[in-house]
């Protein structure tokens, strides 16, 4: 593929349209006007991951924009996915803000429906929804393909983007979630990360079915993993996380006698192995390492999965 | 129907201030139906700021009445007399109500003893849920006769989002009681009816300028106005 044939030429796209098997990590910005916290996650995971998500105010909970924080991450040498919710923002805002991330040179966006206000610390705020998420992948990929904003009105420049979506293969309805990501597709996704994976086969026959409706040659599918550090935070996961599905093997090989480093040891082991099964998984096309707050486990479990180095594409 | 709930004592006396003369209005529709501000609910409001002046040692005179609907001009008048004699009027209409009674009398002060809080749907005796937002673009012709506007906590128009699970959101009502996932409802509806595809077509983005964010809205039928 030449450089033009790119929508938006970013490292993530090249990486995904190599076909090579594609890392992406995760950075929460800080609670604060702190540029350091992100200039030390990305000094992290530079080389190891092709892309890092910046979270967009996540669990509803106010930090520094993932707009400013992608510009830091890619000022230190990660390249940045920045994250867009439709909790926070209306259609004006949120056309304004993909213009102005692509003027600061950032390409990638995921386009998320946001967690709800009540799980915040602001539960008292207006929730926006003007769009949803399926609206917004669509109005980003009519601004880059038709230059239009989603009024109909033309743009002076289109702004080039790789667009990506969330999907939660383990929400209910269950047989409703492929096809939601069929919609998402024809609403103009080019990448998608799942929810972060534990119950390994129900994700293999959310597979059979994204590849029996072919969808996985029109969208690159991340698969998403989060490295236990604890049993605890495994069994609260278990317990109380909606839409997170945690079986009870993940748990009892989590239990090992020692808190602390033995357990985190196991939470990577366990991560290792189903990244290597993932890239077993035909349709897969790469990993989304969600490390909460535990950023500098990704390089070792990166280098453990046999993911290094990382292609350099030009 | 439209449905409130009483505003706390402590926020109504707050409201009332030093005023002397207290009229209750109660109002005979949506309010009475819902049991927080009919005729009883007035005459009970009534009582309540008499006990309480009483044991405050003040001087008060409360009386109550209620309109048969205080959204009408002509059911207005029909307690014009109580209200003109008031200090201030504790209004137990919704909204609507206690701003037709405000400006039918202006400048008189007229003051929200309820919290008009939705289009509900009575469920069963003493409860109501939910049902209508009125954003002014019914869509719920696509969605099984069910609004994902209200009835979604994100107001999806294109599906469940990944907190659905076992048919609920993953939102928790204020009362911590469950709340049922309306794409969950909607897609077992459509199946009973066996209009699946309606799932998977693209739902395009709202006209909210046909809700409250386009302006306060008007409505005129031309046809039936008098000639």
């Amino acid at each position: 593929m030449t450089a033009t044939e790119y929508k938006a030429g970013s490292n993530l796209e090249k990486v995904l349209s190599s076909g090579k098997f594609a890392v992406t990590g995760e950075c929460g910005p800080p609670k604060g006007a702190d540029v350091t916290v992100i200039e030390e996650k990305a000094k992290i995971l530079k080389g190891y991951v092709d892309a890092v998500n910046i979270t967009d105010n996540q669990t509803a909970v106010v930090r520094v924009c993932s707009m400013a924080s992608g510009y830091t991450a890619q000022q230190n040498g990660v390249e940045a996915i920045m994250q867009m919710t439709c909790r926070d923002r209306n259609r004006l805002a949120m056309q304004a803000d993909i213009l102005g991330a692509s003027t600061l040179g950032l390409k990638n966006i995921l386009c998320l429906t946001g967690d709800h206000l009540s799980f915040g610390n602001h539960p008292q705020a207006r929730g926006v929804h003007d769009l949803d998420a399926i609206n917004l992948i669509k109005m980003y990929r009519d601004m880059r393909d038709e230059g239009k904003f989603q009024c109909g009105e033309e743009m002076t420049v289109a702004p080039p983007l790789f667009i990506g979506c969330a999907e939660n293969p383990f929400a209910d309805p269950f047989e409703l979630r492929a096809l939601r990501l069929k919609k998402k597709i024809e609403a103009g996704a080019d990448f998608i990360q799942t929810q972060c994976i534990f119950n390994v086969p129900k994700f293999k026959q959310w597979m059979e079915e994204v590849r029996a409706l072919g969808l996985h040659k029109e969208i690159k599918i991340l698969a998403g993993i989060t490295p236990l550090k604890g049993v605890g935070g495994a069994r609260y996961m278990q317990k109380f996380v909606p839409g997170i599905d945690v079986p009870q093997d993940i748990v009892d090989r989590m239990a090992v006698p020692e808190k602390g480093a033995p357990q985190q040891a196991e939470g990577k082991k366990i991560a290792v192995e189903m990244i290597k099964e993932f890239t077993e998984i035909e349709g897969v096309a790469g990993v989304h390492i969600m490390a909460i707050e535990w950023e500098i486990a990704v390089p070792e479990i990166v280098e453990a999965a046999g993911l290094m180095p990382r292609p350099a594409v030009a | 129907m439209i449905t409130a709930e009483r505003k706390p004592l402590d926020e109504i006396l707050e409201l009332v201030g030093d005023k002397k003369k207290v009229l209750v209005a109660g109002c005979d529709t949506c309010v009475a139906i819902c049991l927080t501000g009919g005729e009883k609910e007035a005459e009970i409001l009534a009582s309540e700021l008499r006990i309480k002046a009483e044991q405050e040692g003040r001087e008060v005179e409360v009386e109550h009445t209620a309109a048969i609907r205080q959204c009408e001009w002509e059911y207005l008048d029909m307690i014009a007399d109580k209200v003109e004699q008031a200090d201030v009027v504790l209004s137990m209409a919704c909204g609507i109500g206690i701003q037709s009674l405000a400006e039918k009398f202006a400048p008189r002060l007229v003051m929200p003893a309820v919290n008009t809080n939705m289009l509900g749907m009575p469920q069963e005796h003493a409860v109501w849920l939910e049902r209508c937002v009125a954003c002014g673009e019914c869509r719920i012709g696509l969605t099984g006769g069910i609004c994902p506007v209200v009835r979604c906590s994100k107001s999806l128009m294109n599906g469940p989002c990944g907190g659905s699970h076992d048919g609920l959101c993953e939102v928790t009502g204020p009362e911590k009681e469950e709340i049922e996932c309306a794409w969950a409802l909607i897609w077992e509806r459509l199946k009973a009816q066996g209009r699946e595809e309606l799932m998977f077509t693209d739902r395009p983005p709202k006209d909210w300028s046909k809700s409250s964010s386009g302006g306060p809205r008007k409505m005129v039928r031309e046809e039936a106005k008098p000639v």
